[in-house]
Parts: structure tokens; sequence; C-alpha cells
């Protein structure tokens, strides 16, 4: 009886996890050539990886790593967020020490005070074609790569009343900043004009009003995809179609935690959250988490189904850490940057063992 | 109308009716008080504009054909020669050594590319911001296509793209032929001027004639991009330490050997050295997969120097490389096998400045015309041509007599006027002390260098200056950051050749002729002001910060702190001296000439001693008592908009 309990139970998990993306995870630390352990940022181009440490920027490329540090022109060793021009393959870098940029392995760098740049102290970094957007500690920005312009956002142009930008997404139509303490703010590229996003709670740490609006004022992260907006905040998450507002708090979705420090949407429905508490993904319907166990630290994949019922994945590796900063997407594939490593989510595909 | 009646007009031009416009255009002070000092000529877009429209012609009509760049068509049957003096390309007969036609294209063109069918030929037109596309058949443009800031050097890909190197947007612009429209831009170096491409169109190879910012004080550096043609992406930063201006590049045919000519400036150490080659470095990187990396080797001998290494070009067979001296006029002939050996010997890194080294790879010197930039080298190695910009003509170099055997005229006036005269001595290196610098050495292109300097007069360790721009400058005495200058004839004269060049100084007619030239420098285009003249909410925001004569708690600035008072007139300069705090303690005295600031935004570094990188470092860093104007109340967003006010003048 009890054999058939289990055998049915990891039967039902292979369904649920046929649905949602399963991953061998590798992960890179100090110990294989990494700058730091603490990664707080990840970007691909290609085949390279680039990981923002805490001391250092870093490259992977061909099996190795090479590290960037300020005697190569880097603002900062901090490197918070990285963008990747797509066309011309230049790497912007948010660190906290000003905003540098990589081409083709040269490393200039802008600040507050040979630039126009507001802030050095600069969180987050996009990039709009020949425009790049840049979340500081006081304000936003907006370099304008052909003319060597900087337009600055801040409490006494734009409606926000926080100046403490944390992160940015742009697409062609619009530009999102998440502002700490400030709600999300949204600039319309055709009308240049900017609208405020706030939590209909206000101050308050109670939700009365969910699913009308941002779910918390301390916003971390934005991530604007197909015109869907998510916003991350320390207490939940939000989903904002431009016209309906829908939250997400732990307590009742696939959310392992309410601390956010960044989303990331593929495609404006598929969905990723790094939590302190594990790696998130939401389809729409279900929710993954993946992590080592808090307690146990054993590699864990929880699914949650669209019904709320939640399942233990049998897995057998898992991202370095719990304490997650960011992803970002290779192909299938996906790299997390953790408070103790970088790592590498390489997808299992139906049929692989 | 002829080549010559264009040349009087721009004579009689020059000499009266602008300038009389211009200095017409008076504009009363906000206050409606004059300015102090020399000039109550007070600044108003519109003299701005009428300035411009005046400078564009005066350089794009001077009536000297002036040739600059070289293509020949990939049958060997045409040359064509990129005339920036006239705004014209020329055809050449090669077989009959003459011009058989003429295309008019835009203001002041640099560069040209011709298509692998030599069906199209495309041109810079470096102060119109485009590129013109010409049927090279029947002469007659085509398109006019867009550029970035300043475009220079172009290559094509021979697929459809092409390569603009923009020299004051620092990039690379990357233009789809078919569609007419930019595709991206490339992060280059500053002021990115020339181009090669490989024969198989693969790779792009981009030079620079000013040096990357660094640090106050420290060596220069340059950089060669190679660009993948396939992705269109910059592979690769050949990095060039020690240098600053380069010029022309080129690739060998079997694409493993490349060539740039450049300057190793010697800024670092007082200017006392003249006589053991301590100013310049004429040079060449020599790079590639024949080297496994890049090396630079001298062109200079020992009280010979081979100034201003300007166009390049290797033999098919690589046997022979050429390089032009655009300041001592002439040309080098380089045994290529000598020179990889050279190049990749242990002891190459100690060869960079020694002077005995050319010899072991220079095989012949050739005197040409005046100042000659870019050469082209037939298919089969046999003829080498050379564009004499300050003669107007082409120099025809039988290589395998090592010698001159023609010289084909384009048309220029009969008599040299005393500008163009000046602008011989100007360019030319050999007023110095072994012929290895002149005024061009350091004003590139009649500009500035991005370096500072340690000249002896001051002391050495004494004064460190920043290289000024000579644009427009002819009302803008005195003269030298200290203002001891009060003309031009003193600035460049006899003290030339005592703290200079060693050898012989500027005097009587020659330094008239000089001065003429100088003054007769224009103005480039302003790329941030719109051509209507009315100023972004940005730009107009900034311009009232500059206008201010309160604080923003409302108290009043001292009208000695007012940025309008010191920068005043129609050169935003009262021309008096002024203590704004930048002094430095190698300084003899804080009290410095105020500067110009018409074109300010393109000659980076700032303050007397080149210290600050960027305009915003000359308030966020060098300022902190508000004695460089009172900026210190400023929000960070005030000071960029008096920036993006101070890039419109």
């Amino acid at each position: 009886m009890r054999a058939t309990i289990i055998a049915a139970f990891l039967a039902a998990s292979a369904l649920v996890a046929q649905d949602l993306p399963r991953f061998r995870w590798e992960s890179f630390t100090t110990a294989n050539g990494l700058a730091d352990n603490r990664v707080y940022s990840v970007c691909v181009d290609g085949s390279r990886i680039w990981a923002g440490t805490d001391n250092g920027l870093a490259l992977y490329e061909n099996g190795k790593w090479r590290v960037f540090t300020t005697v190569d022109g880097l603002a900062h060793r901090a490197v918070l967020s990285l963008a990747l021009d797509k066309k011309t393959h230049t790497l912007w870098i948010a660190t906290m020490g000003g905003l540098s940029r990589y081409s083709a392995g040269r490393i200039d760098t802008f600040t507050q005070l040979n630039s126009g740049l507001p802030n050095d102290v600069v969180y987050g970094v996009t990039v709009q074609g020949d425009l790049v957007w840049i979340a500081t500690a006081a304000g936003g920005a907006r370099y304008d790569t052909r003319t060597n312009q900087w337009s600055l956002f801040n409490e006494r142009n734009t409606p926000m009343y926080e100046i403490w930008t944390y992160g940015v997404s742009a697409a062609e139509d619009k530009v999102y900043y998440a502002v700490w303490g400030s709600g999300v703010l949204e600039y319309d590229v055709k009308t240049d004009r900017w609208l405020k996003y706030d939590d209909p709670d206000g101050e308050n740490e109670i939700v009365l009003h969910k699913d009308e609006g941002l779910i918390h004022e301390i916003t971390t992260s934005v991530s604007y995809v197909n015109k869907i907006l998510w916003a991350a905040t320390y207490f939940g998450a939000s989903r904002y179609d431009g016209r309906n507002w829908r939250n997400f708090l732990d307590k009742d979705s696939g959310l392992p935690s309410n601390f956010l420090n960044q989303v990331k949407s593929v495609d404006g429905t598929r969905t990723w959250f790094s939590t302190d508490k594990g790696l998130a993904y939401y389809d729409g319907a279900q929710w993954a988490t993946y992590r080592p166990g808090l307690d146990t630290h054993a590699p864990e994949m929880l699914v949650r189904d669209a019904a709320g019922t939640v399942t233990h994945v049998p897995v057998t590796t898992a991202p370095a850490f719990h304490y997650t900063f960011g992803v970002d997407f290779q192909n299938d594939d996906i790299w997390v940057a953790t408070a103790k490593g970088l790592s590498h989510g390489i997808r299992i595909k139906p049929g692989d063992k | 109308m002829g080549i010559g009646m264009r040349g009087q007009i721009a004579r009689e031009f020059t000499k009266n009716g602008a300038a009389r416009r211009v200095r017409s255009l008076t504009v009363p002070a906000p206050n409606g008080q004059p300015r102090r000092g020399r000039t109550n000529i007070v600044v108003g877009a519109i003299s701005i504009l009428a300035c411009f429209v005046f400078a564009s012609a005066a350089v794009a009509q001077n009536g000297y054909p002036s040739p600059d760049d070289l293509v020949l068509s990939p049958d060997g049957a045409r040359l064509y020669a990129v005339l920036s003096g006239t705004g014209e390309v020329a055809a050449i007969d090669t077989a009959k050594r003459n011009v058989i036609g003429r295309v008019a294209v835009g203001k002041v063109p640099r560069g040209i590319a011709i298509t692998p069918d030599g069906a199209r030929l495309y041109v810079t037109n470096s102060w119109a911001d485009t590129i013109s596309e010409i049927d090279a058949a029947r002469m007659q443009t085509l398109r006019t296509l867009p550029a970035g800031f300043e475009p220079t050097g172009i290559a094509s890909d021979g697929r459809g793209s092409l390569y603009v190197a923009n020299r004051l947007s620092d990039n690379v612009t990357v233009l789809d032929v078919a569609s007419g429209t930019i595709t991206r831009h490339l992060i280059s170096a500053r002021g990115a001027s020339y181009t090669a491409a490989t024969a198989d169109g693969a790779r792009i190879f981009v030079t620079h004639i000013y040096p990357i910012p660094g640090e106050f004080r420290t060596p220069p550096r340059a950089e060669i991009e190679e660009i993948d043609a396939h992705a269109q992406l910059i592979a690769h930063r050949i990095a060039l330490p020690d240098a600053a201006g380069v010029f022309h590049v080129t690739i060998s045919r079997d694409g493993r050997l490349g060539l740039a000519a450049l300057l190793r400036p010697h800024n670092l150490v007082p200017l006392a050295h003249v006589e053991h080659g301590w100013a310049f470095g004429d040079s060449l990187a020599v790079f590639g997969d024949d080297i496994g990396g890049a090396v630079q080797l001298p062109l200079d001998a020992i009280e010979n120097y081979f100034s201003l290494p300007f166009g390049v070009a290797i033999s098919a067979d690589k046997k022979r490389a050429y390089v032009s001296a655009s300041g001592t006029n002439e040309v080098a002939v380089l045994d290529l096998a000598r020179l990889v050996a050279v190049a990749r010997a242990p002891s190459v890194a100690r060869m960079a400045n020694d002077l005995s080294a050319a010899s072991r790879y220079v095989i012949a010197r050739i005197p040409v015309g005046s100042n000659p930039r870019n050469i082209a080298l037939s298919a089969d190695g046999s003829t080498l041509w050379v564009a004499n910009r300050l003669d107007d003509s082409i120099s025809i170099i039988d290589t395998a007599r090592m010698a001159v055997s023609g010289t084909i005229a384009l048309g220029a006036p009969a008599t040299l006027t005393p500008q163009r005269r000046g602008e011989r001595l100007f360019y030319s290196s050999l007023v110095a002390f072994g012929n290895s610098f002149g005024c061009a050495s350091c004003h590139i292109d009649s500009t500035f260098d991005g370096l500072n300097w340690d000249l002896e007069p001051d002391g050495f360790g004494i004064d460190i200056v920043d290289n000024r721009a000579l644009e427009d400058i002819a009302d803008t005495s005195p003269f030298k950051w200290n203002g001891q200058n009060p003309d031009l004839q003193t600035e460049c004269g006899p003290r030339t050749e005592r703290y200079f060049f060693r050898s012989q100084g500027f005097r009587g007619d020659d330094l008239e002729d000089l001065v003429s030239y100088i003054k007769a420098i224009p103005l480039r285009p302003n790329r941030y002001r719109s051509p209507d003249g009315e100023l972004t909410p940005a730009q107009e925001r900034g311009k009232a910060i500059f206008l201010r004569t309160v604080r923003k708690d409302g108290t009043p600035i001292p009208e000695t702190d007012q940025c309008f008072v010191c920068h005043s007139g129609k050169y935003y300069t009262n021309q008096l001296l002024a203590d704004v705090g930048t002094g430095k303690p190698t300084d003899r005295s804080p009290m410095i000439d105020t500067p110009e600031l018409t074109n300010v935004v393109n000659s980076s570094p700032y303050l007397h001693d080149g210290s600050a990188h960027t305009l915003e470092e000359i308030w966020t860093i060098f300022n902190p008592k508000d004695q460089h104007g009172v900026t210190n109340d400023l929000a960070k967003d005030e000071l960029n908009d008096l920036i993006e006010y101070l890039k419109t003048l």
C-alpha cells in the first residue's frame, strides 16, 4: 500500500514537472574562478556570460573566467546590474561607484563628476535603441549615445516623491522605473509624459485593496515585456496589463517569499522571480521554486498548481543558494545570480534523464 | 565658373563681405549695458549662424582643390581624388594622366570608398555629416546618405555595408547601402577618422586622430579597432601605448599585416630636447598575424625626421610599403621583409624611440609636393599616386625607379594667396630642427591634439598647458593661456624659433602669411545647435543659468562670477585675464586668459592645463569655491542644462 502511494506521488510529481521547466544546476564560485561568490547580476551575451559580483565584473568565455576590476577602468568593484546592447554587444555596467561601459575590451566610466550621471550609486540600467536608461540613488537618467546628452528624472520633473530608483525596464513604447518607496513610474515615449503607479493602500503594510493597484511602494525591480508590466517589491509582486492589476503574495501564490530582488519576464506571462528564499517561476497558472532547502540545504523543486496544491519534485541539483539576486536567459537555460555563487540551470527536456 | 574665378571670389569674400557682416551683428547684453572688456559684440544665434555660413564658404570654396583622399578603380584605369577645398571628386585617367571628370559633393569632403565592381563611389562630407553616393562612370551624385558628426574615413565591405568613421561622434556608423539607412553605431575612440578594409571585406580597421582620454599627465594611448564585418561588431581593439594621433591604416592583401601612421608625442617631458628627437616620434604601427601582435617602429632618422606620417600602402606582393610624410613632403619606401623582421625581433620594444632603427627598413625617401596626404598604389605595385593637398596636385611615383615620374595639376589658381602660403607654412615641418615637427603636429588638421604640454619657456615642470583649438580665433587676442602674447604675430613669431623649433622661426612675410592663415581657420559647424537657432528646453534652461545674475536663493552673484561677463561677446570671451581658482602650484600665476567658448564641446580636455577631462569636471571638481562662476548651488540636472547650452556655442 505504502509503495503504491509513493509511486503514485512520484508519478504525479513527474507529470506536474513536465509542464514546468526542470534544470540540472551547475554552479560557479571563487573555487572555479568566479571573482566573488556574491553575485548581484548576470547577463547572457550568446555563449558569453557576464557576472556582476561584489568584487568585480566577470566574463565566462570558452570555459574560463576573466575578471575586470577598477584597475581595468571599472567604476567600482560592486557590480549591481548589467544590460547588453544587443546590436553592438556593448555591455552597460551599473556599479556602486558609477556607470561603466564595456566594448570589445575597453571600459569607459561615467560618474557624477565626469558626466551628467546624477549619482554614482547606480542600481539599474537598460538599453533602448541609442538610449541608455539608468536608475540611481538620486533619480533616473537617460543617456543619448548619439549626442552624449544626459536627461535626468527626479522629483522636480516627474511624479516621484522618492528619488531612489532601483530598477528600470524599457520597451519601444514605455519605460518603467521601480522607485524604492515611490511605487512605479511610467514614461510614455510618444507623449513624453510620466505617470505614477502607487499602492492604493498607501503606506499600510496591510493589503486592503488587493488587485486594485501596485502591491507595495517599495519596488525593487520592473520588467516590461509584450505590454505587460511586472513589478517586484519587498512585499510581493504585481502584474499590470494596462487595465488590470493582479498581485501575488507568498500566502496565495507560489512565491516562496514576498521579499523580491528581481522580476524578469520572458513574454509577459512566463516570469521569473529572484527572492530571498529561492528562485521562483510562474507560467500563468502554475508556480515552481528552485533552491537548496532552507533548512536541509538539499536540492528542492516545489511546484504549486493552479488549485494551490504544492508538491515536491525530486531533484538532485539546485541553484547555489536560496538568496537570489537576478537571472538571465540563454535559450532554454537560465543563469542565476545568488549570494553564494552563480548558477547555470541547464534545461532538462522531455526524454532527458 | 572656373576654378580660378572661384578662388578670386573666395578671397574677396574672406577679406571683405562676411567679416564686416559678422561684426555688424551687435546684440546688447541682457541688462542693456556693454560688456566689460575690449569686445562689445555679444553672442547671438544669428551671428553664430552667419559666421558658420561664412566659414563654410571659406573652406568649402577656397578655390584650391586640396586633394586629400585617393582611391583607384578596381581595373586601375581611374584614380579618384577627393578635393576637400572645392568640395568635389575628380576622376583621373591613369593612362593619360589627366582629369577627365569632376562631380560636386558636400561640404569639406574627406574620405572615399569604391565598390568592388567600381560602379559606385562613396564620399564623406565632413561638414555636412553626409555621404555622397556617386555613379563612378557618369560622375553623378545619386543619393545623399546620413552619417555621424564629421564623417571622415569610409570603407566598403563589398557586401552592401559601409563603415564610416565619425571624427566628432567618436563612433563608426554602419550604413546599409540598399536602404540608405544607418543600422548601428559602433563605439570607437576619440577622433575616429580613417578606415581600411581587408581585400575580402571581412574586416574593417579604424584609427583616430586624438588619444583616448586618460588620467592627467599620464602617457597617451591610442587604439585601432578591428571590426568583424560579418557580425558588424568590433572584434578587437589593438592597443597602441604612448601613441596619440593615428592616421591612415592599410592591410596587406592576404590580411595578415597591417600598417598605420602615427605620432608618439613626448608631451610629459619639457619641450627642451628637440635636438634629441624628443618632441614627436613619427612612427608606424605594425600589426597583424605576421607580427603576432602590434608594435610601433620609428620612421625618423637622426636630424632627418619624417614628420607627420599620414598615408600608407602595402604592395600586393608584400615586398614594399609606402608612407607619406605630410610635414616633410616626401614618401618613404620600406622594405617589408626587413620591417617585419625588425617588428618580430625580441628587441623591438626598445626600438620605438630609436632614431637609428628606420635605417634598417626605410630604403628611400622620395620628395613629393606640399603636404602629401593619402596615397594609392596600383595593383601591380608599379605606380604610387600621392595627393599633394597644398600643391593641388597628384604626384606619380615610379616605384621601380623610386622617383616621381609625373605630376597632375588639379586646377589651382595661378597665384597663391597669403592665406594659402601661410597654410603651407602651418603644415610644414621644415621650419624645425631636423624637420622634426611643425604647427600641424600639435594642431592636427588645424585643430588640437587633446594633449597637455610642458613648454620649456615657462621653466621645466612649470605651467603645464592644454593645447587650444584654433577655430575662428582671429579676434580673440591676447594669446597663450597666460595672455602674454598680444597678437598672433607675437604668438607665432620669433618665440617659436627659440622655444619650439630650435632652428628657424617665422619672420617677415612668412609670419604674416602664417598669421593670415591662422586667422582664417574657420569655425566648424556646431552639431548641437538646430539650424534655425532654436534651443531645446534643456539648452534654454542652460542659457538662463549662463545669463543669471542671482543665485537660486535670490542673492546677487558678483559680476566677476557671472558666466556671461567673462565669457561675453561673439567668441564668449572678454579677452581679459582672470583668477578662477584653477591655478596649480606649478603655475607661475593663477591669472588665466579667458578662453573663447565657440565649439567648446569639441575641445576637451579643459582648463588651462587640461586637467578637466570633461565640461562637467570644470565645475564638479575644479570649482569648489565658486570662483569659476557660481555653480555650487546648482542641482545636477541644472549643471547638465548649463552644459547642454555650452555645447551649442
